[in-house]
């Protein structure tokens, strides 16, 4: 995923403070992410896991030339942290932060687009890209293993019970990206699945969609239409939702005829993407497309 | 959250958009009072938080206070699509020329506010889309530059009216809406039918607005309203105001795991192997015990629950707490449910060992674990 994340990376944490911000700084140490940063206001000149903690992202930035932040700054906050960033001019943005007002995110994804800042999420968990041993995310690492399939997705724990199956069956991920549960996220489908095409390391793809809005059509319509050179396999969650209510996700929700679980399956098929029935069906299938 | 019919319009007449004259009654003595006064043909309208309200009954028209009083007797108490009515809002009858149709919504794909108006008014917005899409304007905002009375000129400027009012009226009212919908953090405001009246006014007939409840700390005064989860039943209001992500099904198999989309793949798990979900439950990320217990006694709490699943997949959520957390659920549950558990992740032995102390049985995958279950409830 060299387009927006490679081992050279430096990374830069917003809410590095906060109990969120502190694990998750250690986890992704660990795992091997170059994090260079933190920042928090107020909090200037304290340190966390080692990492210096500035008071602005500006300060941050001129002493440690920061190209990625991942934000876990709380709801009413996110807005002007994300804001701080863009201005800044980092090259990518993850906002771990879910329950952001979506007129909040509306604008700072519109400023985000105007500078070429990009933004993954809100409510996501990230980006993590095995073979580099690296991370920005908040996924448990010890599902994940170096390979050769892309994922993308909306929601986090389906990642990890997706990658689970792809790793158990010695396939492995070149990179997982969850561009987030909420009605309105920074990167779509369709972004992600043009970073897989020019990837490498990516071989096939796997695209976990839900219910609720209408961008797994739209993904399926962009595979048909540029006949996607990589074979994709789909998984969509909420087959059995009720309409009208939100399935946990801000953004899993049918309203009327729109968005429903049938309507993503009818339109990946007509795409030529085969759909499982359940996340354990994902493996079989992409061991059908790859030979 | 949605907002009723007349908190809609309260909100509307403060940013000086035209509304009819009338008021709340709650009663149907308080309905002729009011009727009474207007002294003239009134519309009564229930005041519930679904759609197609008109459709179903819940609009009714009375030429007198005496016959309003009537229609209220009947209507007061009534069930709408499920919901009860409880208060009515009594309004004179328009007398209408035009109807329009004008409204602020969210495009998730265009990531922008959508401000839509059509001269086809009355009628739902998607059939106008489709029979006579001359007759629809849709204008996306950029947020940097906003969206005035100027733009909204420009929006409406396709449409054949009779004058200059017109398209005045109209384009001030759409610019007007779209400042509500920023001022109080709004998914959609909408003016449906937007009535010309036979002296050339632009009236509200009817109103929706939804705010968005991640929103609701900039607005504390809508925080208690007693409108918020209205729709909900009483286990979805007891989980909202425990903050669980929970939903009511028609099954008869609890479900609960962390995470939306894992919870939503269980719960259709279940549905592919023969079972039937009784509701849903996600406790989110990195839950504590006590969030885990309370989730578990909310899901064995409904009628009709045989059997519950819960499928855990810890990252951040640690699995010896979630352990810990349905041990201390059961044990406070009086009638026994059988419960079977996928638990695997961060600390996931030692919760196992807990849950099998407990005897309560664990399986190593999401699918041996449904089988189970619907293997006991289909017993």
């Amino acid at each position: 995923m060299k387009s927006i994340v490679d081992e050279s990376s430096k990374v830069m944490v917003q809410g590095i403070t906060g109990n969120e911000g502190r694990f998750h700084t250690e986890a992704m140490l660990q795992y091997g992410t170059k994090i260079v940063a933190g920042v928090t206001p107020g909090k200037g000149g304290e340190q966390v896991c080692g990492i210096p903690v500035y008071n602005t992202v500006a300060e941050a930035v001129s002493y440690h030339g920061v190209d990625t932040s991942i934000v876990f700054v709380p709801a009413r906050f996110a807005r002007g942290a994300a804001i701080e960033a863009i201005e800044a001019g980092l090259r990518m943005i993850v906002v771990i932060t879910e329950m952001i007002p979506q007129k909040d995110s509306i604008e700072f994804i519109a400023m985000a687009d105007k500078r070429g800042t990009v933004i993954i999420g809100p409510n996501t968990p990230g980006i993590i890209v095995p073979p580099k041993k690296m991370k920005v995310g908040i996924m448990p690492s010890q599902f994940f293993k170096p390979g050769v399939v892309g994922v993308v997705s909306r929601s986090g724990t389906l990642t990890y019970e997706i990658a689970l199956h792809i790793s158990n069956a010695g396939l492995g991920q070149s990179a997982c990206l969850g561009i987030g549960g909420d009605a309105i996220v920074g990167l779509d489908f369709i972004k992600v699945l043009e970073m897989f095409r020019e990837d490498e390391e990516t071989r096939s793809v796997v695209l976990i969609g839900e219910v609720g809005g209408t961008a797994e059509e739209t993904a399926a319509r962009y595979i048909s239409e540029t006949k996607y050179p990589k074979p994709v396999v789909a998984y969509i969650a909420g087959r059995s939702a009720p309409p009208e209510k939100r399935m946990g996700h801000a953004g899993a929700i049918v309203m009327g005829n729109m968005g429903t679980a049938q309507s993503k399956i009818d339109a990946f098929i007509a795409a030529g993407v085969a759909v499982a029935d359940k996340p354990s069906d994902i493996v079989k299938l992409l061991e059908t497309v790859s030979i | 959250m949605k907002l009723f019919e007349f908190e809609a319009k309260d909100i509307l007449r403060k940013y000086g958009l035209q509304t009819p004259s009338g008021s709340i009654a709650r009663d149907p003595v308080e309905v002729e009072i009011v009727a009474k006064r207007l002294g003239k043909p009134v519309a009564l309208k229930a005041q519930v938080l679904v759609s197609g309200r008109g459709k179903s009954g819940g609009i009714q028209f009375a030429d007198d206070a005496g016959e309003a009083k009537k229609s209220a007797i009947y209507l007061i108490g009534s069930h709408i699509k499920g919901n009860v009515v409880r208060s009515l809002l009594v309004e004179e009858k328009l007398s209408i020329v035009d109807q329009y149709y004008a409204s602020i919504t969210i495009d998730r794909q265009a990531r922008r506010y959508v401000v839509l108006a059509s001269t086809n008014g009355g009628v739902d917005v998607e059939e106008t889309a489709l029979t006579s899409p001359n007759r629809i304007s849709r204008y996306w905002v950029d947020p940097a530059t906003g969206f005035n009375e100027e733009t909204a000129r420009a929006t409406v400027a396709q449409f054949s009216f009779n004058g200059d009012r017109d398209i005045t009226e109209f384009a001030s009212v759409i610019a007007t809406l779209y400042r509500v919908a920023m001022d109080y953090d709004a998914e959609l405001v909408e003016i449906n039918p937007l009535a010309k009246t036979s002296s050339g006014e632009f009236i509200a007939a009817d109103a929706r607005i939804v705010l968005d409840d991640n929103a609701l700390f900039r607005h504390p005064e809508f925080e208690d309203k007693g409108s918020a989860g209205m729709d909900d039943n009483p286990r979805e209001a007891e989980a909202r105001r425990q903050k669980l992500a929970y939903v009511d099904l028609s099954g008869d198999i609890g479900i609960i795991g962390n995470g939306a989309g894992l919870v939503m793949a269980t719960m259709d798990m279940v549905h592919l192997l023969g079972g039937r979900a009784a509701n849903f439950l996600d406790i989110g990320g990195g839950a504590q015990p006590e969030v885990v217990r309370k989730g578990l006694m909310l899901v064995m709490s409904k009628p009709g629950v045989k059997a519950v699943l819960i499928n855990i997949l810890g990252g951040i959520t640690r699995c010896d707490l979630a352990a810990r957390g349905i041990i201390g659920g059961l044990s406070e549950v009086a009638d026994e449910k059988p419960v079977a558990v996928r638990l695997m992740g961060t600390n996931d032995e030692v919760g196992r060992e807990m849950l099998r102390l407990a005897g309560i049985p664990v399986y190593p995958d999401m699918e041996t674990a449904t089988k189970k279950v619907i293997g006991w409830v289909k017993r």
